[in-house]
């Protein structure tokens, strides 16, 4: 067993060593990034974190990243919820070409649809709202929350919704009072991936958005100026966007396993 | 039992319908509707046929060539990751603990990169891999490596290889840990009266066990792979030269740079086509494991 864990162990410090890097920079003055290199901040300096969290251009574009991904998580599960029963009760006209075409979105490369995207939204006039990222981001976080929810939801054996109805419930009572805490979990997860993918994604991101509605990953692109790089100002914007990703899984850490369990992700 | 046969259940699916849609078909329709036409700019178009698209499968024209060599990079991208990735990430879910807060504290780690937006995933490998402000580029050039990404098409294949698997094997690896988790205890002990080798029991056991999360893990790893755009084009820019410039990457650069539209239409539906074709043939493959599964799919 010896041999394995130095497998898990190497394996991790490969995946904390960058990260580590880019916060030991992020708390470093810029002269001491740019000269002899230094494994650990000798003049630690939080200006980095005090500039972002003081310049509003700096902090909306995490209050814009977030607020499209809780609206696109929202959508993309509330509409995925009865699709997803749908697909696992029912057999239906065109079911399974319908369930491929939904998947085929979530494979469907971003770059192809940027630039009918910004037409799209341009002409409904949402461009540069948060809505438009939100509907976006639908493409293909609604065919993925179908696809996990469909995998809980055919997990529920189906002589409960038999016996509800036995017992009088109509079915939307029925759904919203007893069958979506049954899915509680499942729910969870789908949300989870939802607001991965909504969270991670840049290049949609930026095509639709101008000033108004930037995310944090488009504006930190802004720290490239005559003067050059502010290293320091980039590292500590880039510590930033992981934050809430490490919050979220720290959350559902125990969900994560049991949602890949269904090999639906 | 049978599924019940019933169109009404159309309604419930109805608002995913419209709301994909929207956003997967109306904009196919506006590429499709460049495809065909030429313009000079001005929004004045004219009927062009099927011109772009004879021009983009002519390898001997200059949009035909770009486009046979971004694809070749593609392929051997996805490869050359695939390879690395899932041996990877099977040897890393073998190597798990069992139980206790390990577990917990693994798998938060391991899910971290996951998370990270893309071009910040790009921006930490741009700086690990600087030669004089970062730490893997600082370290190999000190060992007397000729390592610079930025001029060197080698290194710069190594570097994204490197990023891709820092970032997605932890996919792989949480997948076949799931896999694993679904093996009884009893499989084991039957194993062990066996005196069955730690070999024999990953092939007779733990491999047949992972097969359907391992098609999926393959099938997510080569479609991300497949349109990698964002962590390339934030380390490389495409560079140096068209070493790195993935069909995705070109294609953002011909539409949104050139706004070269008619090229770029063409360009994307035949990538689509591409992505189509392979996403129904592992499709295939995995209703195909699941219903040897005895669980019927939709």
């Amino acid at each position: 067993m010896r041999g394995s864990r130095f497998v898990l162990v190497s394996y991790i410090v490969f995946l904390l060593l960058p990260i580590y890097w880019l916060v030991n920079m992020s708390l470093k003055t810029n002269t001491e990034i740019t000269g002899p290199l230094t494994l650990f901040p000798h003049e630690l300096t939080f200006d980095n974190y005090i500039k972002i969290f003081t310049d509003s251009s700096w902090y909306m574009g995490y209050v814009h990243a977030v607020q499209y991904v809780v609206i696109n998580t929202v959508i993309s599960v509330t509409l995925a919820l009865p699709a997803a029963y749908a697909f696992s009760r029912y057999r239906f006209v065109g079911d399974k070409h319908l369930f491929f075409w939904l998947l085929t979105n979530r494979m469907a490369p971003a770059a192809v649809f940027a630039l009918p995207f910004f037409n799209l939204y341009q002409a409904v006039g949402l461009f540069d709202t948060v809505w438009a990222v939100a509907l976006a981001h639908c493409l293909f976080n609604v065919p993925l929350a179908v696809w996990i929810l469909e995998g809980f939801i055919s997990g529920v054996p189906h002589e409960i919704d038999e016996t509800a109805q036995i017992d009088g419930y109509s079915f939307p009572h029925y759904f919203v009072k007893i069958f979506i805490p049954l899915i509680g979990n499942g729910i969870g997860v789908a949300a989870f991936f939802c607001f991965m993918f909504s969270w991670v994604e840049l290049l949609l991101a930026r095509t639709l958005t101008a000033v108004e509605a930037k995310p944090i990953s488009a504006i930190m692109t802004r720290t490239v100026s005559a003067a050059g790089m502010d290293w320091g100002l980039l590292a500590a914007a880039g510590v930033l966007t992981i934050v809430p990703g490490a919050i979220v899984i720290y959350f559902v850490r125990n969900y994560i396993a049991k949602g890949f369990a269904l090999g639906r992700v | 039992m049978e599924k019940p046969f019933n169109n009404r259940a159309w309604f419930m699916v109805l608002p995913v319908f419209i709301i994909v849609a929207f956003s997967a078909i109306l904009p196919l329709m506006t590429v499709v509707n460049y495809s065909v036409q030429d313009t000079f700019g001005n929004n004045q178009f004219f009927w062009n046929g099927i011109g772009w698209f004879k021009e983009l499968l002519d390898l001997s024209s200059e949009l035909g060539g770009r486009f046979i060599d971004a694809m070749f990079r593609n392929f051997l991208f996805s490869f050359l990751i695939l390879l690395i990735e899932i041996p990877l990430g099977i040897a890393v879910a073998l190597a798990m603990p069992r139980q206790g807060w390990a577990v917990s504290v693994s798998l938060v780690l391991l899910a971290l990169p996951l998370l990270i937006p893309w071009n910040v995933v790009g921006t930490i490998w741009q700086v690990f891999g600087r030669t004089d402000i970062g730490l893997l580029g600082w370290g190999l050039t000190s060992l007397g490596i000729d390592y610079n990404y930025v001029s060197g098409v080698l290194a710069a294949w190594i570097t994204i290889i490197i990023m891709d698997v820092w970032h997605w094997t932890s996919l792989v690896v949480l997948l076949c840990y799931a896999g694993l988790r679904s093996i009884p205890d009893a499989f084991y002990q039957a194993a062990r009266i066996d005196g069955a080798s730690r070999w024999a029991i990953f092939c007779a056991i733990q491999l047949p066990k992972m097969s359907r999360v391992l098609v999926i893990a393959v099938l997510l790893r080569f479609m991300d792979s497949f349109m990698i755009y964002t962590e390339p084009f934030v380390v490389t820019g495409g560079g140096p030269g068209n070493a790195t410039t993935f069909i995705s990457i070109d294609l953002v650069k011909i539409a949104l740079g050139q706004f070269d539209l008619g090229k770029a239409a063409a360009l994307s539906l035949v990538y689509n086509l591409i992505i189509l074709t392979v996403c129904w043939v592992f499709y295939t493959v995995m209703t195909h494991y699941e219903s040897k599964d005895g669980r019927a799919r939709p």
